[in-house]
């Protein structure tokens, strides 16, 4: 109850702030427009490696400029997921499932702003989940800087294979605010600062907790709140390279903190090559009712090492080869990206050896992106 | 919740406005002009120095992270860029 | 707290923010009715070219860069414009604002433009005209006197640049 009341009250406020927001953007005088995204063609190939776990799939995306100031992307992303993970093989079987999902949004520019509405659905057969989303960005102070408000509301249902008596239901909101600010005619800063609030749902139905050394179903809260902050930088270093940083701060009700800090580096050799390199590096604290082995009876208690005190390295590689180019008329690339994560659980065991948990991942992209 | 990320993030927000204001001329605030011209852009135009390249190949690795860590978010506003128009 | 509060109060700030921006950027030095400020460039292919030597002919100063979008989409409608009206006493000068010359001709070479290509790598030029969008087309009068300031360029105002150029060829 108390939740639909709130909820109303934020429709209201946000109508009002999105309708003081538009009124603002069409006052705005000058000639500047922005200008919108290119026509574009993209084809994917992903494979994710790791843990057990491996899910691959192709996915499409193709974007069309109507009318000189409407563009429309429709994308489509297929997961097909082999699933041997620790907590599946520990508690249960290895299972396959496919996870299909479709994208359509629509950008429109108006002067200096740009207004995208968009919407999702994915589809697993035990969850399925729907999202739309809101984003507005303005060009400010001659084009230096980028000011962007965003929304998204996602709607979710959870099953639970062989249970049709298990039916639940979970909410999400997203509010994004960013700046972007070009420093120099070299280096160009952004900002970007995010709420998100979650409601309903929130674990697995598949999932067990340990309680003095016996499974139970795990207990989540059915709320969560959290506040993440990032900062990027990228500069360009004068010999057709540019090197990039960023650094986000995750904070939330579950008392689960995470740094994520990235440092990546790209060059361009001859005249159609180009690569990129990376290292990312990833830490976070426990939810304040996570537990590897509950010695007391809480309230809450979950074993799901995504909650668990941890962190990962990463170092990845990106190459990409232009193949033909047209200036002003077209341009078609062949991508390939490859990361390697390792992740290291201080407090998850792996109850095959005892250990602490670890494994490493592979992820490898194979795309080719045509731009007209 | 932690005060710090809150009011740090209001303060920014706040700061980034005063800036912005800098640039209107019926506000009288002592004025900022924009110090990089629209024609001293030509390396911020380069797609290397763009946030966001391919969309298809950020949402895979974005929904990777997002599976198997804690953190989520505050991954994007896109900017700089050519400034034409 | 919850955070809607928080959230709508900052953003609240902000569309408060966006909607007081309401200031077009300064005109700059260049300014209708005044004399067009003079310029010697050097060509792409080779010889210099000075603006106030073209006195007595309707000009149009177009900058334009490789990196930019709507410059390369100007460019061939610009390059009809040359055709149609040069032997009228038209004359279209592109100050081209790259780093990198060759990348300036292969692109203009791509776009198969007639019209003198004028390089402005250090900026001086743009900087004399206080550019502020890319691209900007200046047209100026038999005299010298810059009558129009164009702004950016969208489908459709190269139908603007020939009424006002037919005008002033008049």
């Amino acid at each position: 109850m108390a939740a639909t009341r709130a909820a109303l009250s934020l429709w209201r406020r946000l109508a009002a702030l999105l309708g003081s927001l538009l009124g603002g953007l069409l006052a705005i005088g000058g000639v500047r427009a922005a200008d919108l995204p290119e026509d574009t063609g993209e084809g994917l190939l992903h494979v994710y490696k790791g843990g057990g776990v491996t899910a691959a799939g192709p996915a499409f995306l193709v974007r069309k400029s109507v009318a000189d100031r409407f563009s429309l992307t429709g994308s489509y992303y297929l997961d097909a997921v082999s699933n041997a993970s620790i907590d599946v093989v520990t508690t249960a079987s290895k299972y396959k499932e496919t996870r299909h999902e479709f994208a359509l949004s629509g950008d429109y520019v108006y002067r200096d702003s740009q207004i995208t509405l968009g919407g999702s659905t994915s589809h697993e057969p035990d969850y399925t989940a729907n999202r739309f989303s809101l984003d507005i960005s303005q060009e400010v102070f001659g084009g230096m800087t980028t000011v962007a408000l965003g929304f998204t509301r996602g709607d979710d249902k959870v099953g639970k294979k062989d249970s049709p008596e298990f039916s639940d239901t979970a909410r999400h909101w997203q509010y994004r605010v960013g700046i972007s600010q070009i420093l120099s005619p070299r280096w160009i800063m952004s900002l970007n600062a995010e709420a998100l609030s979650d409601d309903g749902y929130l674990g697995s139905p598949y999932r067990a907790a340990q309680v003095f050394g016996a499974a139970v179903p795990e207990r989540n809260p059915r709320t969560r709140s959290a506040r993440a902050l990032m900062l990027r930088v990228n500069g360009d270093l004068g010999s057709r390279d540019a090197m990039h940083a960023s650094y986000r701060y995750y904070t939330d009700t579950w008392e689960i903190k995470g740094h994520t800090l990235e440092l990546g580096y790209s060059r361009y050799f001859q005249e159609t090559w180009l690569a990129d390199a990376y290292l990312r590096y990833y830490t976070q604290d426990k939810a304040s009712f996570y537990s590897d082995n509950a010695q007391s009876e809480t309230l809450y208690v979950s074993r799901n090492r995504q909650l668990s005190t941890f962190d990962n390295a990463a170092i990845g590689a990106k190459v990409s080869w232009l193949w033909r180019k047209e200036p002003g008329k077209y341009e078609v690339k062949f991508n390939g990206a490859y990361e390697f994560v390792h992740f290291k659980f201080k407090d998850f065991t792996d109850l095959r050896s005892g250990d602490k948990y670890a494994y490493s991942a592979s992820i490898l992209q194979l795309y080719v992106t045509g731009t007209f | 919740m932690s005060p710090l990320p809150r009011a740090g993030v209001a303060a920014l927000l706040v700061l980034g406005a005063t800036l912005l204001l800098g640039g209107c001329s019926s506000v009288s605030v002592p004025t900022v002009e924009p110090w990089v011209k629209p024609y001293e852009r030509e390396r911020l135009a380069d797609p290397i120095m763009r946030f966001s390249r391919s969309a298809l190949p950020e949402k895979h690795i974005e929904h990777v992270r997002d599976v198997r860590e804690g953190s989520r978010g505050a991954t994007g506003v896109q900017g700089g860029g050519c400034g034409c128009n | 707290m919850t955070p809607p509060s928080l959230v709508s109060r900052t953003l609240g700030l902000l569309a408060f923010a966006l909607a007081t921006l309401a200031s077009p950027l300064a005109t700059g030095a260049v300014a209708t009715q005044a004399s067009a400020p003079d310029f010697t460039l050097r060509t792409m292919n080779g010889p210099n070219l000075r603006l106030a030597e073209q006195r007595g002919r309707v000009v149009m100063v177009n900058f334009w860069a490789t990196w930019c979008g709507p410059c390369r989409q100007e460019m061939p409608q610009l390059d009809r414009l040359y055709q149609k009206y040069k032997s009228s006493g038209f004359v279209l000068l592109g100050v081209n604002v790259d780093e990198d010359v060759r990348k300036a001709t292969d692109v203009a070479a791509k776009l198969g433009v007639t019209f003198p290509v004028l390089l402005d790598t250090d900026k001086a030029v743009s900087k004399l005209y206080d550019l502020s969008t890319m691209p900007s087309t200046v047209i100026i009068d038999r005299d010298g006197k810059v009558r129009y300031l164009h702004r950016g360029y969208l489908a459709g105002y190269e139908d603007n640049y020939d009424k006002q150029i037919r005008e002033l060829l008049k």
